[in-house]
């Protein structure tokens, strides 16, 4: 991984640069940059349309607003039963208990995959990366029925348990191929010592492996908080709604009457995504570059 | 020691000394082998009980009736002949997945190339560009860029602002049947940006020589695009037209909130697994929504199964 992810942020030599020349690299900035434009374009209009007065929304293109008005961001937070403050708040606990789930159940499994040797290791590791092929709809109505059956219908544990079950297959893949980076001498060496497996674990392994962990944290987290179907099944009370399902409601309540409200709550549902986005991004798209995440 | 052995006595001794190897033989399979099944044990509980039994449950349910309220009634094959020769919405549910699989993935891995092309040229604010363009990627799947498309496509929403500048009247692209589809097309290339950086990653990978020396042999740019960049680019190609199919017949948020959760206007937004939300979840046709869902399954298997048997025949590997 780090050597790709070397690879992929190297710098070019500079004889490249310099060849090309001056219109040529204007003419490319100046697509770039137009669309550059068009892509982040309809998110800017959302935002500024949020902060916009009511009445002048939809009678500009621009993206520049006349006043600045907050009120749709009051409007939109109470603009149900139940606030958006619950739902956020919702939506936290089940994405920080993802992330906790998804980093130790993974980084256990996929120690044991790259690390330990022990009979049928190959063939559950074969089993494991078949179950990154199973679309989840297969296993979507029984789940159902069992959590169901559990009474776990309108909690989060069925948006939180399989996690600490290692359900994230693509996860634990990213961890093997990551852990089996890691020189193999340390364990050796800390085995001769008598460590056990746990203390590889837990003192060599984990502290040396900071990266695919934050990685595999930073997408659980995203996922999670953008996860819409997971929620639209399980929870149908509207206490325990996350963020997407609020937002959902909110658009179905309103039925488009307040756009200032809906642009100014769906803004919102977006920051925190924004801002792992700000902070983690050379990470997040060092994860994508050499793992070929998807979305 | 061999006579030794053949006394009664000897004979004992064996015993218990085979007894002694066995035990320890026991003793170190399970000193070998219980630190790999105990890190695995999370795993392996969610291996069984979330995605093995269920899948085989699915299985056996889609052979029968069930609406959650009695016990599955076995129908045998009643529900996938019903799929195949009686249900319309299965067809329309088809058909709208197969168009925006056919529209979506081609647009969107040449605009991610094209992009990744122009940005592999040692350009000043290479991380800026990338950045916003990945961005995109990063937010779709959520609510809120579903309601942000609606009101952009909407009758009187901002591309139809923004044609009305330039004269021309836009239809109300997201309630006409014709033209529903193709917002949600538009959407997803709208999201290049995981399959552009994949390929960004890619093209760094291509030995800067080989176009040096094509460049002294006079090969135009065109051929050099042609002769090595989309050759040793096909595994990189490849792996991103996988994953971005695959990922487009599981698309289901967009379609969901532009539609209001009905898959219309006419079942022109009816993707496939939104149906299958619909039969599970709204008619309680659990039996049947198995069904589908194995079907789903069939369709990706043999799409990915053509797809690495064809792959032999364009895509070129180093080793």
């Amino acid at each position: 991984m780090t050597e790709m992810t070397a690879s992929v942020t190297a710098a070019r030599p500079p004889s490249d640069i310099t060849k090309r020349s001056l219109p040529a690299s204007l003419i490319i900035h100046a697509l770039l940059i137009a669309a550059s434009l068009l892509m982040v374009y309809p998110l800017l209009w959302m935002v500024s349309a949020s902060v916009r007065p009511e009445t002048e929304i939809f009678s500009s293109t621009s993206l520049i607003p006349s006043s600045i008005d907050f009120s749709s961001y009051a409007r939109g937070w109470v603009g149900l039963d139940v606030s958006f403050g619950r739902f956020f708040w919702n939506s936290l606990v089940i994405s920080l208990l993802v992330v906790t789930g998804n980093v130790i159940a993974c980084s256990l499994t996929a120690f044991a995959f790259a690390r330990l040797r022990f009979a049928g290791r190959n063939f559950w590791f074969a089993i494991m990366l078949g179950t990154l092929m199973i679309p989840y709809h297969v296993t979507l109505i029984p789940q159902y029925v069992l959590f169901l059956n559990l009474g776990w219908v309108n909690t989060i544990l069925p948006l939180v348990v399989p996690k600490f079950l290692a359900s994230d297959a693509f996860f634990i893949f990213l961890m093997v191929q990551f852990f089996r980076g890691i020189p193999r001498e340390l364990d050796e060496a800390a085995m001769m010592d008598g460590c056990s497996a746990w203390r590889i674990y837990w003192k060599i392994m984990l502290p040396l492996s900071l990266p695919v962990l934050a990685t595999a944290a930073i997408f659980s987290f995203i996922w999670t908080w953008d996860d819409f179907f997971g929620p639209l099944i399980y929870l149908n009370d509207m206490n325990t709604y996350t963020i997407q399902l609020g937002l959902r409601t909110f658009v179905d309540s309103t039925s488009a009457s307040d756009w200032g409200g809906l642009f100014a709550m769906s803004t919102l549902t977006l920051v925190p995504v924004f801002f792992f986005f700000l902070f983690f991004q050379r990470l997040l798209i060092e994860g994508i570059a050499t793992t070929g995440m998807k979305r | 020691m061999s006579n030794a052995m053949r006394t009664p006595a000897g004979a004992i001794n064996v015993e218990r000394y085979q007894g002694a190897v066995a035990e320890g033989r026991f003793r170190r399979l399970w000193n070998t082998n219980a630190p790999g099944y105990l890190f695995l044990l999370p795993w392996l509980i969610g291996f069984f009980g979330l995605t093995l039994g269920p899948a085989l449950i699915s299985l056996y349910l889609s052979f029968t009736d069930f609406d959650m309220l009695q016990s599955p009634r076995w129908v045998g094959m009643a529900n996938y002949v019903r799929i195949a020769t009686a249900d319309p919405k299965f067809s329309a549910a088809m058909h709208v997945t197969l168009t925006y699989v056919v529209f979506s993935v081609p647009f969107k891995l040449t605009f991610a190339l094209l992009v990744a092309m122009a940005l592999n040229r040692g350009l000043r604010g290479l991380t800026f560009y990338r950045a916003i363009f990945y961005l995109p990627s990063l937010l779709g799947g959520s609510v809120a860029i579903a309601v942000l498309w609606r009101q952009l496509f909407a009758s009187d929403g901002l591309v139809n602002a923004a044609l009305s500048q330039f004269g021309i009247e836009g239809p109300s692209w997201i309630s006409h049947p014709n033209y529903s589809i193709y917002t949600l097309v538009a959407l997803s290339v709208w999201q290049f940006g995981s399959p552009m950086i994949i390929f960004l990653a890619g093209l760094r990978q291509i030995p800067q020589d080989m176009y040096e020396a094509a460049s002294l042999d006079g090969a135009s740019k065109f051929r050099q695009f042609y002769k090595i960049t989309l050759p040793l680019l096909t595994p990189v190609i490849f792996f991103n037209a996988v994953v971005q199919t695959i990922d487009a017949f599981k698309a289901f948020t967009p379609a969901f909130i532009i539609s209001g959760g009905t898959g219309g206007p006419i079942n022109s937004t009816l993707f496939y697994t939104l149906y299958l939300y619909q039969e599970a979840f709204g008619n309680f046709r659990m039996g049947y929504a198995s069904a589908l869902a194995w079907i789903l399954v069939l369709i990706i298997a043999v799409f990915t199964a053509f797809s690495f048997l064809t792959s032999r025949y364009w895509v070129h590997y180093d080793d």
